[in-house]
């Protein structure tokens, strides 16, 4: 039989420019977070006494450069979505500081602003949500869905807003004739489409990305990232991408943060993270993933333990327990985040001696 | 899987319309696999048809009455409850006397019998009646003469009066061929004071119905603002309104509905007490629907797109009334049309007691009332024919309310 | 034509495994051209269409496919769990059932799975003892007001001839053998108290505990974290060398199948579209959606930042089944005139190599009408 039959024209991959040639450490910061945190208190008892936090977001500092993809990658209870939902200030955080350098260049914390003063903000940092059936009000049109920012920030013409929510589902890869319909017509990656255009509406600066391809089909996912590409490149967008899934996380973004109960672990450029990771719970994550390759098996290693609780995290460093290279320091003295090499920073108090394996 | 509503016949799937597929040789190229062109050209393929874009652009309202269609029974009870509704606008039209009209000598007519035939063409006639008093126990006899037949036809004249108080009219839908005639027709029967039974229905469906649908109406109103304020602002708030919820929900109904008809002043006029009656019924009433208003909203205040209306700039009046509100006002609507019969019950119970609306009002409790001791029972049974109507009516509201919560609930099959 | 159940007990065969050759080679499970349709108001929704693959004893079959392919159903359909609107048109489902399960060297007989009531005796023997199912939500598989042991206790009752201070002893010992540490603490707990990675493993244990001779796994690591998954696949891995149970594995994950499987059935709107063995598969896929699909993967050892080859469109409804093959619309070798007009037969084309793809036979499925008929 006949070997498989390439279809023609796949030679070349168009590409989007590598991260070592887009930004350099000169590109200002769009955002720089330092010392966030974000407690969730626990009541018990008849008068709701507060016995304990859940450390959601536990001192994470970090920064993402104008027009770059920061990825931020971890298990469940890491507290990757509650620091971006705090970013944006969908709730108060607890304490920090969220530093937003706006068009002209002045910077300011967004951690310190009341709602009347966030109002200015809100048309320049925008999310796009995981669930995309629950992302999109059913009782509304795609117009007035994607018209919405436009409307409530001074846009009441109609046609302009017509005319301006055409231009958003083109820019999508939708056909403008959709915006008479409701969000039950759309399939899943449909809607991611829509809640894209949404975003964009009033030319955000930065794009917040929570998990925006978890949920859709593997088919479909391919398409919405090549679409958050272009749009990037398109647009100048700035995304902070945040997802559980490594492969995705390294495919699209410029530098990577691992975050593990609520702490970041290591945060380094793409290549370098994967390459070459300082932190073991970087290493044991990369381990983790099944590789699509049926020649590597028996690759997968596996971590003992579980996730440690956000509600009761261990002592010193939050990993030690199930870290192999766990020694009396990491028990008692909580590691700080520090930069070890050129833009590569790690919390681990081994990571001068650890050489860990990448993926190959 | 999204909800698909009534697709016929469904579109073959081919793509002519590809760009870039053009038949070379009955074998057609490779179109690239890369994005942003054939993404946008494939969309064409899901909708290829009439059908499709119709249920696209439907919205919910929509949606919700095609699965109401459905569901046969529904429909049928909604027609008897437009019907009925009818009679509230226009009772005056159904009517054939004045409800007020007294006349103690046609006391306790019965029913009369309607003949359709007369000379061998459809005519209809009802007997006349003649009374006759009783010798020795001084009472009214009244017995059916064959030969005097009260013509009767659809749309006759009538006494006259004002459709919804605004146009003059005299037309009613039944009653006698010879307006001289028709003090004469009785087509349900007459209570003790004469009044014609048939006539008085249909002005105590107005003012039964009304009851209940104002009064919910206005439980509606509470509910909405008190349970939204608890749900979407938290805190003291909410925990005051839900003590007073608490409060309320724990004291006895039935005792202290009486308590508060039986304080109501008796110089008080009629439409004093129908309104104090509807706002009585709905102090109570609210409390159910704020409980469910409450619960949505705080599962609500974390859905995503409310998120996102807040990231995008709106305010707080904004997102509870264009984003909140509307999501589960096909709930509301369908829980309410449950509560109706409910306060109708209410009403016609509190009134049949004397403790509700009283004469000159009229309502089917009002009506029944005449129906109370066995005496009355054993000589005019034609007097319990409103609780039928009450029975009627509470079951058409139910199954309507039961349609719609279906069809509203796209979680319900 | 409406599927009419025959009386239950329709045993076929009853026969000695160790003297009889001719049965060695003889597949555990056999589907053969599985027919499931949703009898909705409205229309007949084609969920699995013409279904047929082996699994053999001690083997490990993944089934691969995005949503709405039929993965799930099938397996329902095999389990005769199927919704009360849905019901097997046609096809039949073969399998070699222990006359014992607690004899390692039991009689074993053939019984036609979808010959039998759904609700008969010896379905409900079968669920359990000798398939068992890992569902894909953990938290929904346990009852809320039950113990995790007593649940599992209920499984083993039902199935083993023991004591119900046996069957405590072996939902410990079951307990131990998944590596959940503590088991006879842990077996007092409910479900809701357990973390995500134990709560899977006690449902591998109850799964297990009666020591089925085939397990369905729907998606046993999709909702959960990525090193609990790397521990619950080896776990599977080492339960499954250990004990010899076949695996029936269905995920969307081509990580995990590469992992864990040793043949592969790739599935799309109730078709498949491709059979071969895990090499095979991944490096010599045939199949156009199999290509497609292998390559719009994202992987951690692709190049960073470079868009992904993808495949135009999205699944079409289930309603809306294309007509022909149900990948054309999508397919970059679609052929006018060829791919729209007939299904294609899945044929052989290499070693247990099985493609259903025009460029490869001409062989077709005579169809009934593809559209959707009103359910008269």
């Amino acid at each position: 039989m006949s070997d498989a039959i390439e279809p023609a024209g796949v030679a070349r991959q168009p590409s989007v420019k590598p991260a070592m040639h887009r930004q350099s450490s000169s590109t200002p910061l769009l955002l720089e977070v330092k010392g966030l945190k974000k407690y969730f208190p626990i009541h018990k008892g008849l008068m709701r006494k507060v016995v304990n936090q859940v450390r959601a977001v536990d001192d994470i500092s970090f920064f993402v450069r104008e027009g770059e993809t920061l990825g931020l990658v971890g298990e469940s209870g890491c507290g990757k979505t509650t620091a971006s939902r705090c970013i944006l200030r969908a709730f108060p955080a607890t304490s920090g500081e969220i530093l937003f350098r706006e068009a002209d260049g002045t910077v300011t914390d967004l951690a310190k602003l009341d709602r009347p003063g966030l109002r200015r903000f809100r048309p320049q940092l925008q999310m796009i949500f995981q669930d995309p059936f629950g992302s999109l009000n059913p009782r509304m049109t795609i117009f007035d869905i994607v018209g919405e920012p436009m409307y409530v920030n001074g846009l009441k013409n109609r046609t302009e807003r017509t005319d301006r929510v055409a231009e958003l589902l083109k820019l999508v890869g939708l056909r403008p004739e959709f915006m008479r319909r409701y969000p039950h017509a759309f399939s899943g990656g449909q809607r991611q489409r829509i809640g894209i255009a949404r975003a964009l509406a009033l030319n955000p600066r930065m794009v917040v990305a929570d998990e925006p391809v978890s949920a859709l089909d593997v088919s479909v996912q391919a398409q919405v990232l090549n679409l958050m590409l272009d749009l990037q490149e398109k647009l100048q967008l700035t995304y902070l991408f945040v997802a559980h899934d490594l492969s995705v996380v390294k495919h699209i973004s410029d530098r990577v943060c691992v975050m593990y109960v609520g702490k970041i672990v290591e945060m380094a450029a793409t290549e370098e993270l994967f390459y070459t990771p300082y932190h073991p719970y970087t290493a044991a994550l990369m381990m983790a993933v099944p590789v699509p390759d049926p020649s590597k098996r028996d690759i997968i290693q596996d971590l003992p333990g579980e996730v440690a609780s956000p509600a009761n995290p261990p002592s010193g460093c939050y990993f030690h327990p199930r870290c192999e290279y766990a020694q009396e320091i990491c028990r008692t003295q909580t590691p700080e985040l520090r930069e070890l090499s050129p833009d590569h920073f790690v919390s681990c108090h081994r990571a001068e001696e650890l050489k860990l394996a990448g993926i190959k | 899987m999204d909800s698909k509503e009534e697709p016929t016949e469904l579109p073959i799937m081919e793509n002519p319309d590809h760009p870039d597929l053009e038949e070379v040789d009955g074998v057609v190229p490779v179109p690239p696999t890369f994005p942003d062109d054939s993404a946008s050209a494939t969309e064409e393929l899901l909708v290829a048809n009439q059908e499709e874009e119709r249920i696209s652009i439907a919205s919910n309202w929509t949606l919700v009455w095609w699965r109401f269609r459905k569901n046969k029974l529904a429909v049928l009870s909604g027609l008897i409850l437009i019907f009925l509704v009818i009679i509230v606008l226009v009772p005056e039209f159904f009517a054939t006397m004045d409800p007020e009209d007294t006349d103690a000598r046609l006391a306790f007519i019965p029913i009369q019998s309607v003949h359709w035939i007369d000379e061998g063409r459809l005519k209809p006639w009802v007997p006349g009646v003649v009374g006759k008093r009783d010798p020795v126990t001084l009472k009214m006899i009244w017995t059916v003469d064959e030969n005097e037949k009260v013509y009767i036809k659809l749309f006759a004249e009538g006494y006259s009066y004002k459709i919804l108080s605004l146009i003059d009219s005299n037309i009613h839908l039944i009653g006698a061929a010879d307006p001289e005639q028709a003090g004469k027709v009785f087509l349900l029967g007459t209570d003790r004071l004469g009044r014609d039974q048939w006539s008085r229905l249909a002005y105590a469906t107005r003012i039964s119905m009304t009851i209940g649908m104002i009064s919910v109406g206005v439980s509606i109103i509470l509910g909405l603002i008190l349970g939204g304020i608890s749900g979407y602002f938290g805190g003291w708030p909410d925990m005051l309104i839900q003590r007073l919820i608490e409060l309320l929900q724990s004291l006895p109904t039935i005792p202290i509905w009486l308590a508060l008809t039986a304080a109501l002043p008796r110089t008080w006029s009629p439409e004093k007490v129908f309104f104090a009656i509807t706002i009585i019924l709905a102090l109570r009433g609210w409390t159910t629907l704020a409980r469910e208003v409450r619960g949505r909203f705080l599962s609500l205040r974390e859905e995503d797109f409310v998120l996102a209306a807040e990231l995008a700039g709106c305010s707080q009046a904004r997102i509870i009334m264009v984003h909140m509100i509307p999501t589960f006002t096909s709930h509301i609507i369908a829980t309410s049309t449950l509560a109706i019969p409910v306060m109708i019950v209410t009403e016609t119970s509190l009134s049949f007691l004397g403790l509700g609306l009283r004469p000159p009002a009229i309502s089917w409790g009002v009506m029944l009332q005449e129906a109370q001791n066995i005496q009355t029972l054993a000589l005019a049974p034609w007097l319990l024919l409103p609780g039928v109507v009450v029975i009627v009516a509470v079951l058409v509201f139910n199954l309507v309310g039961d349609g719609l919560r279906d069809a509203a609930d796209p979680y319900s099959n | 034509m409406p599927f009419e159940p025959v009386p239950a007990n329709k045993i076929t065969h009853q026969v000695d495994i160790n003297t009889s050759p001719s049965w060695v080679d003889e597949p555990l499970l056999r589907v053969e051209d599985l027919k499931a349709y949703f009898f909705m108001d409205e229309g007949i929704v084609k969920a699995v269409d013409g279904v047929s693959f082996n699994v053999y004893p001690g083997k490990v079959i993944g089934i691969v496919g995005e949503s709405g392919c039929g993965k799930s159903v099938t397996m329902k359909a095999i389990l005769r769990i199927l919704e009360p609107s849905a019901k097997i048109v046609s096809g039949k489902v073969t399998l070699r059932r222990r006359l014992n399960s607690e004899d390692p060297n039991s009689l074993e007989e053939l019984i036609e799975l979808t010959s039998q009531h759904p609700n008969s005796k010896i379905m409900r023997k079968i669920r359990g003892a000798e398939i068992a199912l890992i569902p894909q939500e953990p938290m929904a598989a346990f009852s809320p007001v039950h113990t995790v042991g007593n649940q599992i206790m209920e499984t083993i009752l039902l199935h083993q001839d023991v004591s119900k201070q046996e069957a405590r002893e072996i939902a410990i010992e079951v307990f131990r053998s998944v590596g959940i540490s503590m088991p006879e603490q842990r077996i007092d707990s409910y479900s809701w108290e357990l973390s995500g990675g134990l709560r899977q493993r006690a449902i591998i244990a109850m799964a297990l505990s009666c020591n089925p001779r085939l397990l369905i796994a729907d998606e046993p690591t999709t909702a959960i974290d990525v090193t609990t998954q790397a521990q619950i696949l080896k776990l599977l891995r080492g339960l499954q060398e250990e004990r010899q149970t076949a695996i029936i594995f269905i995920t969307h994950d081509l990580g995990v199948i590469a992992q864990m499987a040793d043949e592969v059935v790739v599935m799309y709107l109730g078709m498949v579209m491709e059979k071969a063995s895990v090499n095979t598969i991944f490096k010599h896929a045939q199949h156009p959606y199999t290509q497609a699909l292998l390559r719009s993967i994202p992987s951690m050892q692709s190049e960073s930042r470079v868009k992904l080859p993808t495949i135009a469109g999205s699944i079409a409804h289930p309603f809306n089944r294309p007509k022909g093959c149900p990948f054309h619309p999508r397919c970059g070798h679609f052929m006018q005139g060829v791919c729209n007009a007939n299904q294609p037969k899945l044929v052989e084309i290499g070693k247990e190599h099985y493609v259903s793809c025009f460029l490869y036979s001409d062989e077709t499925i005579p169809s009934a009408s593809p559209l959707t008929e009103k359910n008269k």
